[in-house]
């Protein structure tokens, strides 16, 4: 397997614009001729539906759920950054690709976060002409918030439903698409497999979710946008549904996989109150803005009221630790730090695994009807699953999973390492190196969808006009078989344990192996432990019903089976990955104070894996990062 | 912290769209007030499949109450005895030991049922299909703050840019009439300045789908206003009335999907 990544010579300002002019077009006459495929229909996916639809080719779109617009990007809250300087605070595009890049903790590919951070002042003035309703001030004009890793405001928002409201952008220029009848929508329809015909990736074998019919959709390329992996974890503050079964399907067919070990842990997640629990919810970062992080300096204190705990026996530990970026460090940072102090002993509510939150302060600066407008839902979410009061008690947070940086290696194109499969948003590996920043997300998803595949997928279909597959094609048949049979084999099990039994068995062995702070001795007993519970899996799960109908235990299982060996994977990367960078924080190498310490000789590269067949182990591929606009630096934010 | 609770549950199962429904009753045992309604449902559906028997199949996703995913009437109501709050955010607090509970899929003519309490919406993304946009391509945009839009525009198309699409209203609505949700979409984007060039076929288009789809005629019952989990206001339904009529009266030939690609 060769990785290249096909980063554009010329000096990091003028590759995007060279590029853009080198890369080959096809004619608008004969783009109808040309079919893609998008799965997913997030962010990244609706965009890329959209445009590529608005373009003229013939697109196919997919999702698992039954309106385009639930995609799991609707659920995000904070905001989206971008660098548009609005208020002349510092901001460019130079400075947005550098917090990035230092972000990231030195382990992105300085040529795509240059691109994205140039085209985020364009994802702006896109969603506000499709009636986006961002935040705007009394003048008119848009409004800005600041978020973690960042000393400018450059974060756009829509209340605290901005995923919402740019997915709602996104879906309707593509419900308009669909309308116009350039893209077919296909909803309720899991992704089960790639077709990969001579090299290339020619089409996917579904699963129609209502009759169970398994399908095969052929076209001449093929847009893998179906989100993060982080439901490997079981609890995190994915939707339920959001699974890693179609990259994971590309992968076993050939596409590396970046990074799988990189996670991104959110520190301000409402804790966990008991078994019962079937996922996690986030409580924006935005709300470090206002909130202050603290914990009792004493151990004894924690069972106290916060009220009846002195201001003098606070610890403000983020302050304290970071003054500079205060409670707004970094989000690997203050979920380490937030691990630590619970670590020791000074946690509060149940368990003593959370931190304070609190607003007190902010609310006697700003008053509350200020509070209140800035974070109203926010606020009213947290008061219905805890029903505590946040106005008159602080908020219990603690950390939570949240994103995965990793993903399927893709080039500076955004092809993976089969040709004609593009990878889009949080799918791919690309942008965010070993730690994303608050409302990087977003960006991405966008800049992918609207602004990157609409050029790039043309300059590979100009040279890959393959003859038309035929339905009954042997590779076509060999792949709907194979789905057919993996469906069928869950269904035969029947054996005593519920899928979700075994996803829950999962996410504990992940949480504790390979979650905020990993080691070479658990990591190695995650590797032991996991290959056990598959077997067990294959023995013992029980998958009710038949394939020939809506069948959502069925569809869980396969989703956990996948979950189950991608888990394994994560796991053997972090242990390959001997340096802490970012989000994949290992024990072992640490400075004094107990932060990230990298290994920029041997690891200031991307980890490729390489699929090399059932029960054989993967081959790690190395992409050497070179870092020729940002210096190499201890990232600090003291 | 209080006690674990014992419910009954009466649950509509319908093994398909062609098939007949009925209520089931199910026992729900050990339910921690703590549990949102949907894993009360997890904790039941565990429970089933370990008998080996089929279990309840409904819609979620996000379970933070902005998908839209999740649709049941719970005790009569669209997501159930809690204002402001869809059924994935409803928590079991709000019920007691001892209750029974009615589950039931949304019910409409224009979402038929595919399973237990699973309905298909799909009429709801073909009505924004005909016309619930603003047509501005890629690319074609101008710099954002180059059109400052007044802050209490903005404001309210966001208050009505707030629906999640879930169809609490069109379930809650004795004609099952669709008009809240195709007002909120007309009201966002019939206050901001970049949708005033559709802003009439907007409705024209929108209304003719909605039509077509065989939602009920709105005889302002209110209760959609009353069930909807994010408070999207009758007043888009009113806004929208005079835009519909407003619009008839400039009525130009129809050019589909609000005019080219
Ligand atoms: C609670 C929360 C808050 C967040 N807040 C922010 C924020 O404020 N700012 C920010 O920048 N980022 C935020 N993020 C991160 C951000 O929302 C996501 O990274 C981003 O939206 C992902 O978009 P996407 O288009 O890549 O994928 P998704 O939105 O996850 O979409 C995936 C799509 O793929 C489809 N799909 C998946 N699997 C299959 C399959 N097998 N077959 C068919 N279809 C499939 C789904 O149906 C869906 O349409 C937040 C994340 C969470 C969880
Ligand atoms: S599951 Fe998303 S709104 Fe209820």
């Amino acid at each position: 397997m060769e990785l290249n990544a096909n980063i554009p010579d010329g000096p990091i300002e003028q590759k995007w614009d060279k590029h853009r002019f080198d890369m080959k077009l096809v004619n608008p006459a004969n783009k109808r001729k040309y079919k893609v495929i998008v799965v997913g229909s997030g962010l990244a996916g609706a965009a890329a539906a959209a445009s590529m639809g608005e373009l003229g080719y013939e697109v196919e779109c997919f999702c698992y759920q039954d309106s385009p617009r639930r995609a799991h990007s609707i659920a995000a809250q904070g905001g989206i950054n971008a660098a548009k300087n609005y208020r002349n605070d510092g901001d460019s595009v130079q400075r947005l690709f550098y917090d990035t890049v230092k972000g990231g903790d030195f382990r992105a590919r300085e040529a795509n976060v240059y691109r994205l951070a140039q085209v985020s002042v364009n994802i702006i003035d896109q969603c506000v002409a499709q009636g986006v309703p961002f935040a705007r001030e009394y003048g008119g004009l848009l409004d800005n918030r600041s978020f973690g890793g960042a000393q400018v405001s450059r974060t756009f928002y829509a209340r605290g439903q901005t995923g919402q409201q740019l997915l709602l952008g996104a879906y309707q220029a593509l419900e308009r698409q669909i309308g116009l009848g350039t893209v077919k929508m296909h909803t309720r329809h899991e992704m089960q497999e790639l077709i990969v015909i001579d090299g290339k990736a020619r089409g996917i074998v579904t699963r129609d979710m209502v009759t169970g019919e398994i399908e095969s959709h052929l076209a001449d390329a093929v847009c893998l946008a179906t989100g993060g992996y982080g439901n490997a974890f079981y609890l995190a503050t994915y939707a339920k549904g959001c699974n890693g079964t179609a990259i994971w399907r590309a992968y076993k067919k050939g596409a590396a996989f970046g990074n799988p070990c990189y996670t991104q842990i959110h520190p301000t997640c409402i804790p966990v109150t008991g078994d019962h629990q079937s996922k996690l919810t986030l409580m924006s970062e935005s709300l470090r803005n206002d909130g202050r992080v603290w914990v009792p300096k004493k151990a004894e204190d924690c069972g106290k009221k916060p009220g009846d705990i002195k201001e003098e026996d606070r610890d403000y530990y983020l302050e304290r630790k970071y003054p500079s970026y205060g409670n707004l460090a970094p989000r690997d940072i203050s979920s380490r730090a937030a691990k630590q102090v619970c670590d020791e002993g000074r946690g509060v509510g149940p368990g003593g695994r959370g931190v304070y939150l609190d607003f007190k302060d902010a609310i006697a600066r700003l008053g509350k009807a200020k509070i209140e407008e800035k974070y109203g839902n926010l606020f009213e979410m947290y008061e219905r699953i805890t029903d505590e009061n946040p106005y008159a008690t602080p908020m219990r947070i603690y950390p939570a999973v949240h994103y995965t940086m990793g993903g399927l290696w893709v080039d500076y194109n955004l092809m993976s390492t089969v040709p004609g499969l593009f990878v889009l948003g949080e799918a791919n590996f690309s942008d965010h190196g070993a730690n994303r920043l608050g409302a990087s997300a977003l960006m991405q998803g966008l800049a992918d969808g609207y602004f990157v595949i609409p050029y790039t997928i043309g300059n590979y279909l100009a040279a890959n006009k393959g003859a038309k597959v035929a339905a009954d094609h042997p590779d076509v048949k060999a792949a709907e078989a194979a789905t057919k049979e993996r469906n069928a084999r869950l269904l035969a099990v029947n054996g005593k344990e519920t899928p979700t039994y075994f996803h829950r068995e999962l996410g504990k062995i992940l949480w504790e192996h390979c979650g905020m702070a990993r080691n070479e001795a658990g990591l190695k007993k995650a590797l032991q432990l996991i290959p056990e519970l598959r077997a067990r899996f294959w023995k013992e799960v029980r998958v009710v019903g038949t394939g020939d109908e809506l069948n959502q235990s069925l569809e869980l299982a396969g989703r956990v089976a996948d979950f189950m060996e991608l888990g394994e994977l994560m796991c053997l990367d972090a242990l390959e990955r001997r340096e802490s960078c970012g989000g994949h924080f290992r024990e072992e190498w640490q400075t004094e104070d107990g932060e990230a310490q990298r290994d920029d000789e041997n690891f200031a590269h991307v980890a490729a894996w390489e699929y090399t067949g059932e029960g054989k182990a993967p081959i790690r591929h190395v992409e050497a990062l070179a870092f020729e606009n940002v210096h190499l630096a201890t990232r600090s934010y003291k | 912290m209080s006690h674990d609770m014992n419910l009954t549950l009466q649950v509509w199962r319908q093994k398909n769209a062609k098939a007949e429904g009925g209520f089931q009753t199910i026992k729900a045992q050990a339910i921690s007030p703590d549990m949102s309604f949907l894993e009360m449902l997890d904790v039941v559906n565990e429970e089933i499949i370990k008998d080996g028997k089929d279990p309840i199949a409904f819609d979620h996703d996000c379970r933070e109450g902005i998908c839209g995913t999740c649709s049941m009437v719970i005790n009569g109501r669209p997501h159930g005895p809690k204002e402001r709050t869809t059924a994935c955010q409803l928590h079991m607090r709000s019920f007691k030991d001892g209750d029974a509970i009615a589950i039931e899929p949304w019910r409409a003519k224009a979402f038929p049922v595919q399973k237990d309490l699973v309905v298909d919406r799909g009429a709801f993304d073909r009505i924004i299909a005909a016309g619930g946009f603003i047509s501005a391509p890629t690319g074609t945009a101008q710099d954002a703050n180059g059109l400052p839009i007044a802050k209490e525009n903005a404001d309210l198309a966001m208050d009505a840019a707030a629906c999640i699409g879930c169809g609490a209203c069109v379930a809650a609505c004795p004609n099952a009439s669709a008009m809240l949700f195709v007002s909120a979409k007309v009201s966002h984007l019939g206050l901001l300045p970049q949708g005033q060039p559709e802003r009439f076929i907007r409705v024209r288009d929108m209304v003719a789908q909605m039509d077509a789809e065989e939602f009920g005629t709105c005889t302002n019952h209110g209760e959609c206003e009353a069930a909807c989990p994010k408070g999207i206001s009758l007043e888009n339904i009113a806004r929208m009335n005079r835009d519909y009529l407003k619009g008839k009266l400039i009525e130009r030939p129809a050019v589909a999907g609000g005019g080219g690609v």
